[in-house]
């Protein structure tokens, strides 16, 4: 199956002259399975997981039949509404932050011009992916205590805001980075002053990279445990907090199910992000129409 | 371009938020670091070494200082399961990132976004996973038991061997999308041209894969190297308080030791060694790139 697709992608005269070669360098045996497995190791505990939370058995390992009932439990548990609750608000506001902060400064990555400095900005926005998360946290607890600043809700706000800037910032910037200025210079030749261009022009192509920005903005503030866990006081604990106190207490059905509803929901926004976030016509057509703004293709 | 169009301000809003929110706690950390521990979780004056001394050594009742290794095998530990992760990673990561790298683009998108999901969800929940699986009364133990293979459950959870399973589990996307975008960049003329002078597979992976994928393999090892030297979760739930590792060390100063600078001071630690890793990997791409001109 490879084969023939790997003989499509190459031209005729190495095709013909493969006949003759010992192998073919496209086709790994044993690297199909391989990955397979892989594969297999990375979802396997996920659908573990999602099979075991709708265990009607009090004994998480011991399979007595299908039920909801550990879900109507999670669900009618106030604590968790809560944390949840906490969640989603800290979310949203975050996502908000990010977005908009993150909107302008793919802007000034890709439109502003080369100028001195571009690479320290850049290093700075996206320092929060390689600093460890434990650092991270504490540096956060650190500066709040050091300033004073118990606002509860929105010390995590604040703390979101940052680590959700590089995860909205890539898919905008990308996305600015496929269309091109085709769109923007035809503009310009048409007199359209720098606003309106941005309003009619940038900004609706920009839409699904904001979209996509925002959401994998949202899902990384969702899946924050550590960050929030430093700095969230006790009237705002975040559902993965929660989470963590009741793993800490043991294996338990609520556990599974609470984590199941996560992990769906994690996974679910993602994929919606994913399917955004691919080039769609207008890229394709920017594309075709300005093939110096086109990604190189592979034999380049 | 007839006129100069200049929307760098529009940086400046990220660029000012992660420093003030970012950059500056980091620097306030620093400071920390050197001051003296509140019992009641904060610092005070004097300013002082001993957070880094304490690192090493332990006061003795007459108040000198004798060689103590706990914190000095916490950090090895540490060390060496963040560089068997990376090394595991970069032996499961990069026969997955050829292979998909030589599917047809329909495949290859599917595939990259079955490695890339795993990197959205919840690593609590990602970690917990396993401990349905590994745990004594969990499913390897049970389907063990049911073939018949062992009488008591195996102690597969709490040990080096189930962080170690933990870390790799959780940071392998990290190593394998950079090795992706570098394979995906490779120019096929050149393995092309290797076969015509009758390179085998392994010749071809040694002299001409290998060589050519090395930024992405040095973007992926410090990728998996960071976060893992700094993990919390796997080595607290899969490791169960035994295995206890810098970053769990640094969030019981913080919780249960309240010794705020010595915390500060382990963060500082571990910050330290991913900068360096950082400094490595653009010297190793400087030093290509200078090499290829």
């Amino acid at each position: 199956m490879s084969a023939t697709a790997s003989v499509k992608t190459t031209n005729m005269k190495t095709a013909a002259r493969r006949k003759i070669r010992p192998f073919d360098w496209r086709h790994n045996p044993g690297f199909g399975s391989f990955t397979a497995f892989v594969m297999l190791f990375l979802y396997f505990p996920l659908a573990i997981l999602v099979i075991y939370s709708f265990n009607a058995n009090r004994f998480v390992t011991v399979w007595t039949g299908f039920s909801l009932h550990w879900f109507t439990r999670v669900a009618h548990n106030g604590d968790i509404r809560h944390a949840a609750w906490v969640s989603v608000i800290v979310g949203v506001l975050a996502t908000i932050c990010s977005t908009v902060i993150a909107m302008a400064a793919a802007l000034g990555f890709e439109r502003g011009g080369r100028f001195k400095g571009e690479s320290a900005a850049m290093s700075l926005v996206m320092m929060p992916l390689v600093v460890p998360e434990i650092v991270t946290a504490i540096t956060t607890l650190i500066f709040f205590s050091s300033i004073g600043f118990h606002y509860g809700v929105l010390n995590l706000v604040l703390a979101h805001t940052v680590f959700c800037i590089p995860f909205a910032m890539l898919p905008i910037q990308a996305r600015l980075n496929t269309i091109g200025n085709v769109y923007e210079d035809a503009g310009r030749d048409l007199y359209a002053n720098e606003w309106l261009i941005f309003r009619r022009i940038t900004l609706p192509l920009m839409v699904p990279g904001i979209m996509a920005g925002a959401i994998l903005a949202f899902v990384t503030s969702l899946d924050d445990f550590l960050i929030s866990f430093m700095v969230s006081s006790a009237g705002s604990t975040t559902l993965p907090v929660y989470v963590y106190g009741m793993m800490r207490l043991g294996v338990t059905p609520e556990v599974n199910a609470i984590s199941a509803i996560l992990l769906v929901i994690s996974a679910a926004l993602a994929l919606v992000a994913f399917v955004i976030s691919r080039p769609n016509e207008a890229g394709a057509a920017a594309q075709a129409t300005n093939p110096a703004q086109a990604p190189a293709p592979a034999t380049s | 371009m007839s006129k100069i169009r200049s929307f760098h301000w529009l940086l400046a809003p990220a660029v000012l938020f992660i420093l003030v929110f970012g950059a500056i706690p980091l620097l306030i950390s620093l400071v920390y670091s050197f001051m003296t521990a509140n019992p009641y979780g904060g610092v005070q004056s004097p300013f002082t070494f001993a957070a880094y001394v304490q690192m090493l050594f332990d006061q003795d009742f007459d108040g000198s200082l004798v060689f103590m290794p706990d914190y000095f095998w916490i950090a090895f530990r540490s060390i060496y399961l963040a560089v068997a992760t990376t090394v595991l990673s970069l032996a499961i990561g990069f026969p997955v990132a050829w292979y998909i790298v030589c599917q047809s683009p329909t495949r290859r998108k599917i595939l990259l976004t079955l490695v890339s999901l795993p990197f959205w969800i919840n690593t609590l929940i990602r970690t917990y996973c396993w401990i349905l699986i590994l745990r004594d009364e969990g499913l390897v133990n049970k389907f063990l038991g049911w073939l018949g293979a062992i009488s008591h459950p195996l102690p597969l959870l709490y040990n080096q061997g189930s962080v170690l399973l933990g870390l790799v589990y959780t940071f392998l996307p990290f190593m394998v999308l950079p090795i992706y975008a570098t394979l995906e960049r490779l120019d096929p003329r050149l393995i092309e041209a290797a076969y015509d002078l009758y390179a085998n597979r392994v010749q071809l992976f040694r002299r001409v894969i290998w060589p050519l994928t090395k930024p992405g393999i040095a973007a992926g090892t410090v990728l998996v190297f960071a976060p893992a030297l700094g993990s919390f979760l796997q080595p607290d739930l899969l490791g169960g308080g035994k295995q206890l590792l810098i970053g769990s060390l640094i969030e019981m100063q913080f919780t249960s030791s309240r010794n705020w600078p010595f915390g500060a001071a382990l963060s500082m630690l571990v910050t330290f060694a991913v900068v360096a890793s950082l400094i490595w990997q653009s010297k190793r791409n400087k030093a290509r790139a200078g090499a290829q001109a």
